[in-house]
């Protein structure tokens, strides 16, 4: 019974997802000023070729800033889970 | 002590280097090439991953030390941090690129439109690409050797 009832919740929700993204819009807007702001000034300003690493690294560095700071985080999160157990007490031997 | 064949293990010491440096090759060329800090520390971190398939538990642990590894890592985010905070001390806002175009270290400039580029460009994107792809490289190894940790110990 619980299993039928997980199925038909999943398959309610898939639906609903499906039935979200016939609504959406791809391509669109297809004119953004941004995108021709960082094409014409990006090699001026930032004295690079790629663009890429222009928008990533210094027009969005916060954001760059943060994926650093969920990585350390997330290697945190892992150091703390594989931590040696050892009769409730755990070391750091190595 | 369980460890994989003896033409594995010369075929890694074979790959490791080749592996390292077109990481490091990927890190250096991010302002030129698609990749970056994120993706060359992610390749660098491969071959690491690679010497960890090929040898023991034993040996690796000996050769790659978790406490380098955890400086390693942090000492990336401090210099990543550390780029940004440069520009502070001379007057510019926090994350302002203040070595492009300024002459010296990547400093030089770029003209418009489709060229060949030049290593020594784009001011302080390739510190911060150097800084990412430690904090990565250290990370993602760190990671690799922790979840080698739940393992038994005469299980690999």
């Amino acid at each position: 019974m619980r299993r039928y009832l997980s199925v038909a919740v999943m398959l309610i929700l898939a639906a609903f997802l499906m039935f979200i993204v016939t609504g959406l819009t791809f391509g669109n807007p297809q004119y953004a000023d941004m995108d021709d702001y960082f094409i014409q000034n990006g090699q001026e300003q930032i004295a690079t070729n790629n663009i890429v690493t222009t928008i990533v690294f210094d027009y969005r560095g916060f954001d760059t800033l943060g994926e650093s700071t969920v990585l350390f985080t997330a290697v945190i999160g892992v150091a703390m889970l594989f931590r040696k157990f050892t009769g409730g007490e755990y070391d750091e031997d190595e | 002590m369980m460890r994989m064949s003896k033409i594995v293990r010369t075929c890694a010491d074979l790959m490791y280097p080749f592996v390292v440096i077109f990481g490091w090759y990927v890190i250096m060329h991010g302002h030129l090439t698609p990749g970056g800090g994120f993706q060359g520390g992610a390749v660098v971190a491969t071959g690491a991953a690679l010497v960890i398939v090929a040898y023991s538990y034993q040996e690796i642990t000996s050769m790659l030390k978790k406490a380098v590894l955890m400086v390693q890592e942090s000492t990336g985010l401090l210099l990543f941090i550390g780029a940004g905070l440069g520009g502070m001390v001379l007057g510019f806002p926090f994350f302002f690129n203040w070595l492009a175009n300024s002459g010296s270290l990547f400093g030089m400039s770029v003209p418009y439109g489709p060229n060949p580029g030049e290593l020594n460009t784009a001011g302080f994107l390739p510190l911060m690409n150097i800084a990412v792809g430690i904090e990565v490289w250290g990370g993602l190894t760190l990671v690799i050797l922790y979840l080698l940790s739940g393992l038994e110990k005469g299980e690999a």
